[in-house]
């Protein structure tokens, strides 16, 4: 393993743009979250009364064009003018000018899922009830996985290395530590996370097919991870983009946030079912301890992936007490707040750890009245819990057996 | 990349391919070595109401590839051509059983995902478009593994036994460039010994068709389809869509040499640049192209003079072709023109996400054969493009060093290097 990468450049956390279902800003999101407030509700884009699944963390409607430039918007899906909000807010947060930089200083990695799947709905639309001659000129890019970092490195002028990955909803930390592996190769500054939403008729489909989304129509009570009453997840749109730079250049231009570093990562994959081996969550956190070198003691706080499906819940519960010991370390679950958001929700929940870390702060799991695994986590429940935070784990499942674990610490 | 490049060694044990013209490595190494092309007339689908109606096809018998009727049913094309693939490299480089689960990982790039099948079934399921409010009670059991393309990595994961780094990579139409690079890097930096790579598309449908027709990047030449793609000649007018996968086994060098595994290469240079430019257009200089040149070569510890082939982007639309002459040009200097430079997509069309791997492929096997494979449909060069880009016929030339090069939508530009095998250390 890499260690704490001694030998190579170390790297800060400059800057952090948020979006999320309860504010279009990192300051608007984080005040709701201290505040326990909840952005999921009935979906309101598309009547989904038809639908077993009506809930969702909708980012509620505002004036796109307040945000982003005129000519983006026909060529651009939701979820990709929301990435466009986060990412200027992160080099704004850091005070960061691209432009004045380098020509191939400054690169983009961002995690996508599904891509721009409401923009495809409509083009689908055009094309099976018009003719190929009305699908938009824009439909070869406007849906792909990579079209956010596409679209943020035109917009921003970052000519460096640009990615997607895509590892299902446990795809958002892997960019961040593939953002990681670019600074250490030495391209100073790395924009990166992963901002995602798929709340269309189409895509709300493929997703009730995944078999996890909760039937419950009461905001209030369809999410709710490590609940006796759990029934399933609630999916939403936001997410959060951070600029990572060297640690040495951030220094000398004088950056005036250092929220932290990632100081550790790792990504298993479960074994096939049936196989008698062990899941792979558990060894998912261990290494990325020991690529932090860090001691289980050393972490003040870790952001669950928390699912809402029992047996899931069930399952990290089990590997965060193998690994901290029972109610070793405060666990929560902010998404409770804003459902999961895809390949958005690593991110964000980064971002949000490395709120934490700045505040002093934990943030809560709301909703949760019965928990289910009292003996084995000590659940940040409904009120922010006030501490000194150096450090936090952040976890994170896809889908399909996917897991990924990352640690950020306060800068040295 | 001096960074992580010190210390572990990346190279190649295994390679699967499903390709137009053939399924399985030596039917795709005839295929570009005797210079035929595979493109024709679309056939997956009735192609009359489009501008562009040719393709380079896989004649691709799932039963006959060894799924199973629940595969074939279940798994979209592009899982298909993943899975097929994939257990051809494992069986070339029977490193199957003898690497440590915990070790072994599976990174797959793609540019379409189930691109295929979430479009039949959005037929399906809004009865051809008429509903916006799609029909929760119909389509495919199988519709979210449609949705995510990180199925195909799962999938594999499980055929592979790998438990380690598991993902997709995605950068349009050079993911297949780029996935190798990520693979390579995960392996270097010690999260992996092993790791099943490539990339897979398969997405000749009539949505893909339509989006290219909006912006004529596909050729329209439907009257003569077997030689519609013309790289570098000064007829070509848009690329020829294709399909396929391409499948690698990475191995940490020591690991490879331990088990007395063949090697086909070595990974010994990636890198990727943004043009932040424009998402679908080129600026005539090629500047980040040649950057991303320049730095994989130098993550190779390589000069310009020790580049023995070129496998380039050479897509056949204009822009691109004369993008990436001079990107070649600005990158290798006066070598550029000494240097073989062929685009295979002249006989196999543009697979998107997948034609990167397959061009990886196509300059491993290149180096195994001491042939450089030619650009077939290549008769009068565009002025503008005046390299030897190895016209009609293949030539048998010593290769120690490749280059293959990839430029696609998003303004992604990509660049990777493969040495011939290294000597062993005795």
């Amino acid at each position: 393993m890499s260690g704490g990468g001694t030998a190579s450049p170390r790297h800060v956390i400059t800057g952090i743009g948020a979006v999320a279902p309860t504010g279009l800003t990192c300051a608007d999101y984080w005040s709701a979250v201290l505040r326990g407030e909840s952005g999921i509700r009935t979906l309101t884009r598309f009547d989904p009364s038809g639908y077993s699944a009506t809930v969702a963390g909708e980012i509620p409607e505002y004036t796109a064009s307040r945000y982003v430039p005129g000519r983006l918007l026909p060529q651009t899906d939701r979820m990709t003018r929301l990435a466009l909000i986060a990412a200027e807010e992160a080099l704004a947060d850091a005070g960061a000018d691209p432009s004045a930089m380098p020509p191939f200083a400054c690169g983009a990695v961002t995690a996508a899922s599904a891509g721009g799947f409401e923009f495809g709905q409509k083009e689908l639309e055009a094309l099976w009830s018009k003719g190929g001659k009305y699908v938009s000129a824009y439909q070869s890019f406007a849906w792909f996985y990579p079209v956010n970092t596409g679209q943020i490195s035109i917009r921003h002028g970052l000519r460096g290395p640009g990615a997607a990955v895509v590892a299902e909803q446990a795809g958002g930390l892997d960019a961040i530590a593939k953002a990681r592996r670019h600074i250490r190769s030495g391209t100073p500054l790395m924009v990166t996370g992963g901002v995602d939403g798929s709340l269309s008729p189409w895509s709300w489909l493929c997703l009730i097919r995944s078999g996890r989304m909760s039937a419950s129509p009461d905001p209030e009570a369809a999410f709710l991870p490590f609940d006796r009453r759990a029934q399933g997840a609630v999916v939403g749109e936001g997410g959060a983009l951070l600029v990572m730079e060297d640690a040495e250049r951030a220094r000398e231009r004088g950056a005036s946030h250092r929220y932290g570093e990632v100081a550790g990562y790792a990504a298993t994959f479960d074994p096939r079912p049936g196989s008698g081996r062990p899941p792979g969550l558990r060894r998912a956190i261990t290494m990325a301890l020991a690529d932090a070198g860090m001691a289980p003691a050393d972490v003040d706080v870790v952001f669950a992936d928390a699912y809402g499906v029992p047996a899931l819940d069930a399952a990290e519960a089990e590997a965060l007490a193998g690994v901290f010991g029972p109610r070793g370390v405060p666990v929560t679950a902010p998404k409770t707040m804003t459902g999961r958001l895809l390949a958005g929700s690593a991110p964000l929940d980064v971002a949000t750890a490395l709120l934490s870390i700045r505040d002093g702060v934990l943030p809560p799991t709301v909703h949760v009245a019965s928990p289910a695994h009292e003996h084995l986590l000590d659940l940040v429940r409904d009120a922010p819990r006030e501490q000194r935070v150096s450090s936090a784990l952040v976890v994170s499942r896809g889908q399909g057996g996917f897991n990924s674990a990352l640690v950020v610490r306060a800068a040295a | 990349m001096e960074g992580i490049s010190e210390g572990r060694r990346v190279v190649i044990t295994g390679i699967g391919v499903v390709s137009p013209g053939g399924v399985g490595r030596k039917q795709y190494w005839q295929l570009l070595s005797a210079g035929r092309t595979a493109t024709r007339t679309i056939s997956l689908f009735d192609a009359a109401p489009f501008r562009s109606r040719v393709a380079a096809e896989c004649d691709f018998d799932p039963a006959a590839a060894g799924l199973s009727r629940r595969q074939a049913r279940q798994w979209d094309r592009t899982t298909q051509f993943a899975v097929v693939a994939a257990r051809e490299a494992l069986e070339d480089s029977g490193v199957l059983g003898q690497s440590e689960p915990y070790r072994t990982g599976v990174m797959m790039g793609t540019a379409c995902g189930s691109t295929m099948s979430l479009d039949s079934e959005y037929a399906l399921v809004s009865d051809e478009g008429k509903s916006w409010l799609v029909d929760e009670f119909h389509g495919s059991p199988y519709l979210y593994d449609y949705f995510v393309p990180s199925s195909m990595a799962a999938e594999l994961a499980w055929i592979c036994e790998a438990e380690g780094p598991v993902g997709v990579v995605s950068t349009g139409c050079t993911s297949g460039v780029d996935v190798l690079g990520h693979a390579a890097d995960l392996i270097r930096e010690g999260h992996a010994d092993v790791i099943t790579t490539g990339a897979s598309d398969a997405a000749i449908s009539p949505i893909t068709v339509a989006c290219f027709d909006a912006i004529k990047a596909t050729t329209a030449r439907n009257d003569t389809p077997e030689t519609a793609s013309r790289p570098f000649d000064r007829t070509r007018n848009g690329f020829v869509l294709g399909e396929g996968c391409a499948v690698f086994v990475l191995e940490e060098l020591e690991h490879a040499r331990r088990r007395d595994a063949r090697v086909y290469a070595e990974v010994a240079g990636h890198a990727s640049r943004c043009n932040a430019y424009s998402m679908t257009g080129l600026s005539d200089d090629g500047l980040e192209m040649a950057d991303a040149v320049t730095a994989a070569l130098d993550m190779a510890r390589h000069d310009p003079a020790e580049v023995d082939y070129v496998n380039a982007h050479g897509s056949a639309t204009k822009q691109n072709d004369r993008h990436e002459t001079n990107a070649l040009k600005r990158s290798l200097g006066g070598h550029a023109y000494d240097i073989p430079v062929s685009s295979i997509k002249s006989m196999i069309g543009h697979s998107l996400g997948a034609i990167g791997a397959l061009e990886t492929a196509a300059c491993a096997l290149a180096i195994e054969h001491s042939v450089v494979p030619p650009t077939a449909n290549l008769h009068e060069s565009d002025p503008e493009c005046d390299l030897d880009y190895v016209p009609l016929v293949a030539r048998e030339h010593r290769i120690a060093t490749a280059l293959s090069v990839a430029s696609g939508f998003g303004g992604f530009q990509s660049a990777l290097v493969l040495d011939a095998p290294p000597r062993s250390a005795a």
